[in-house]
């Protein structure tokens, strides 16, 4: 890739933080279309955070027909940090999550998660073994499952098929799926279909299931939309307390959310980082002010 | 959550009235001699059994359509593999006994084939020829299967690419040299394991089996779509790309599951063909396959129950209406469909007012 050494090409196990027997071979074989070339395997399930950053974007430029959604975007976010991602509709807020999740395979440009594993060279089912979860802007839950068997899906397990054929809730799982339904508060609503809830519920549903998911890193994308203030302040609050435990990129266009949560502020705009700083510094941002909070 | 049942005890009570009913057929069949107001005739033996052997492939067609989103319009194509492949047993069966008293059947001799082709090798051994009812269609099913899903092929793409597949298979199938009897296919069956085909006590047991394959398969898909693998397809089904990034990798719970609906549909087509006495290449047409989708559709997707009623209620339909107005049937069948479309979304179970 960009020749620097610290971040040689490799593969993390797929399944390493499922709890199950690490079988390389397997794995290999595991990855469905996963063209990655299978050079020296790290520890499994060890994500490298020794140089401080977990997820890091260098020069990364994704095209559509010629349009430039990314364009050369540099990005490193802190194990166990809150960052918060602004910018105007279009700026690639989601395209930059496309790629760190692998729906998205960049033109050029390296996304590494810790010091080690390239994510450009696995598959989303991959990185999703890896730790890297995400929330989509339109909420997507399933819609014809209940909200206990949304989290039961999501829950940290183990994923392969055959393994799910003899699947069974063990009780440590199921007060795990409790405490998830405690927090998300939707205890009452567990056992019906989870197409019933409402937009507010679903947003919430899908960041239980990212926490029944245990990843390291939550990617949010929008995540308070079509809340009420009411949930909006207990989502903040949610968040504040995962941090530290969890990395949080959070996408939002909620100003006064962002306010309550923000650490750092990284300002995108045009698929490029227009500012990054705290939230006063990004505010009082002249060009910052013109692109997107001035109007 | 409570414990998940496969069926309520009214089911299972339902269930087991059922079973008992299609097994008191075949003895009836054989026991209860004509004029008897219980005798059941071969006639009557003969089309109930084809029209379970049709209800095991809805029901298999459910499990990809109504639980994994993935309609298949080539379903017919697995049913004939499995009909032809025991089809191969029951021609050597046939031994001398045909037209021109040769080791061959007719249609090789007819062609002036000395030996039998590689491909039809073991086919007179009984356990072989079961074999390849389960080999051929799984692995067809499973190649094709893995080539459409690993490339990500979706939606109306994959169900045409299913209808090319199986008009393909025919168009091979009704050429001579491809060594199954062309447009004839095979027919003029004598025995199955040295019984004569036509007896009663042959089609009684031919009958009982097929009750006990259905009765079978639907307990088991019921078990299966009921596991933590049946909610990842429904989970598949509704948001794929939210399953991945939830961690699991959809190519091999839906290579999994289209190579055990193409599975199911084989042995049905095994069961067919002794019964009904033929299979030709006219069961790969495409309009057949279509036809399978329509069971499904009307008896309600998703159910399992539900398209085994389908499958009889459109097919006990079709007969009736080819005897007495042969001409009006394909509007009928239309009618069936677009009603069941547009106004029972969930087919004859919905109308039952049951849920999956
Ligand atoms: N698959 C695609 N094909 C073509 N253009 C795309 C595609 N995905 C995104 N784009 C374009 O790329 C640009 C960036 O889109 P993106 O969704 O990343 O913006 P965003 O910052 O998330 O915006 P919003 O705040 O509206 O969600 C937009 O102009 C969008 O139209
Ligand atoms: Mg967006």
């Amino acid at each position: 890739m960009n020749g620097t050494p610290q971040y040689a090409p490799v593969v993390a196990h797929p399944y390493a933080l499922t709890g199950t027997e690490y079988d390389p071979g397997r794995a290999a074989g595991s990855v469905a279309g996963g063209d990655a070339s299978y050079g020296r395997v790290v520890v499994p399930g060890e994500v490298d955070v020794s140089h401080g950053a977990i997820l890091y974007l260098e020069g990364v430029t994704v095209s559509f027909d010629g349009f430039r959604a990314l364009n050369d975007l540099n990005l490193s976010v802190d194990d166990g940090e809150l960052r918060c991602i602004i910018g105007p509709n279009g700026a690639g807020k989601t395209t930059m999550m496309d790629v760190i999740t692998g729906k998205t395979r960049p033109d050029a440009g390296t996304v590494y998660f810790g010091q080690t594993i390239d994510l450009t060279r696995l598959n989303e089912v991959a990185i999703a073994h890896a730790g890297i979860g995400r929330k989509f802007q339109k909420p997507t839950v399933f819609e014809n499952l209940t909200v206990f068997e949304n989290l039961e899906l999501a829950l940290k397990a183990d994923k392969r098929a055959r393994a799910s054929l003899l699947a069974k809730l063990d009780g440590e799982q199921r007060d795990r799926i409790d405490a998830v339904l405690a927090t998300i508060k939707l205890a009452d609503a567990a056992h019906g279909p989870a197409g019933r809830l409402s937009h507010g519920q679903k947003q919430w549903l899908e960041i239980g299931m990212l926490l029944a998911q245990e990843p390291r890193v939550l990617l949010l994308d929008e995540p308070v939309a079509g809340m009420t203030d009411q949930e909006t302040a207990e989502t903040a609050e949610l968040f504040l307390s995962l941090k530290g435990k969890h990395t949080l990129i959070v996408v939002e266009h909620d100003m006064d959310f962002i306010n309550t949560i923000a650490g750092t502020v990284t300002v995108l705009h045009e698929g490029h980082v227009l500012a990054e700083g705290d939230m006063a510094t990004v505010q009082n941002d002249p060009r910052v002010v013109e692109v997107y909070l001035g109007r | 959550m409570t414990e998940r049942r496969l069926f309520s005890p009214f089911g299972w009570t339902l269930f087991v009235i059922i079973v008992a009913l299609g097994l008191a057929m075949p003895l009836l069949h054989v026991f209860a001699p004509e004029g008897h107001p219980l005798h059941v005739s071969a006639y009557t033996l003969t089309l109930v059994g084809k029209i379970l052997c049709y209800a095991a492939v809805a029901l298999a067609m459910d499990l990809v359509w109504g639980y994994a989103g993935i309609l298949s319009l080539g379903h017919g194509l697995f049913f004939a593999l499995g009909g032809y492949a025991f089809g191969m047993y029951l021609m050597r069966q046939i031994g001398r006994d045909g037209q021109y008293q040769s080791d061959l059947p007719d249609f090789m001799v007819f062609l002036d084939w000395k030996d039998y082709p590689w491909y039809w090798a073991g086919t007179d051994h009984f356990l072989w020829a079961l074999v390849l009812v389960i080999a051929v269609p799984g692995i067809v099913a499973f190649v094709f299967g893995w080539f459409a899903f690993r490339s990500r092929i979706k939606g109306v793409y994959f169900s045409i690419i299913t209808q090319a597949l199986t008009f393909a298979a025919m168009l091979l199938f009704f050429r001579n040299d491809t060594g199954f009897g062309g447009n004839n296919g095979f027919t003029d069956f004598k025995r199955i394991l040295g019984f004569p085909v036509a007896a009663p006590e042959t089609r009684a047991v031919l009958f009982a089996l097929t009750v006990a394959y259905v009765a079978g398969i639907l307990v088991f898909c019921r078990w299966l779509m009921q596991s933590k693998f049946g909610r990842v397809l429904a989970a598949i089904r509704d948001a794929e790309s939210r399953t991945m990034f939830v961690g699991y990798d959809p190519l091999p719970y839906k290579l999994g599951v289209w190579t055990l609906s193409a599975v199911l549909c084989g042995i049905a087509g095994a069961l067919y063909v002794p019964q009904v006495g033929i299979i030709n290449p006219s069961e790969m047409s495409p309009a057949n396959s279509i036809e399978i989708a329509i069971w499904t559709a009307i008896g309600g997707r998703g159910t399992l129950i539900g398209p085994l009623l389908g499958a009889g209620i459109v097919n006990g339909a079709k007969s009736w209406f080819t005897v007495s107005f042969p001409d009006l049937w394909l509007y009928v069948l239309g009618a069936m469909f677009v009603i069941a479309t547009l106004f029972l979304p969930r087919g004859v179970m919905g109308l039952l007012g049951r849920k999956a």
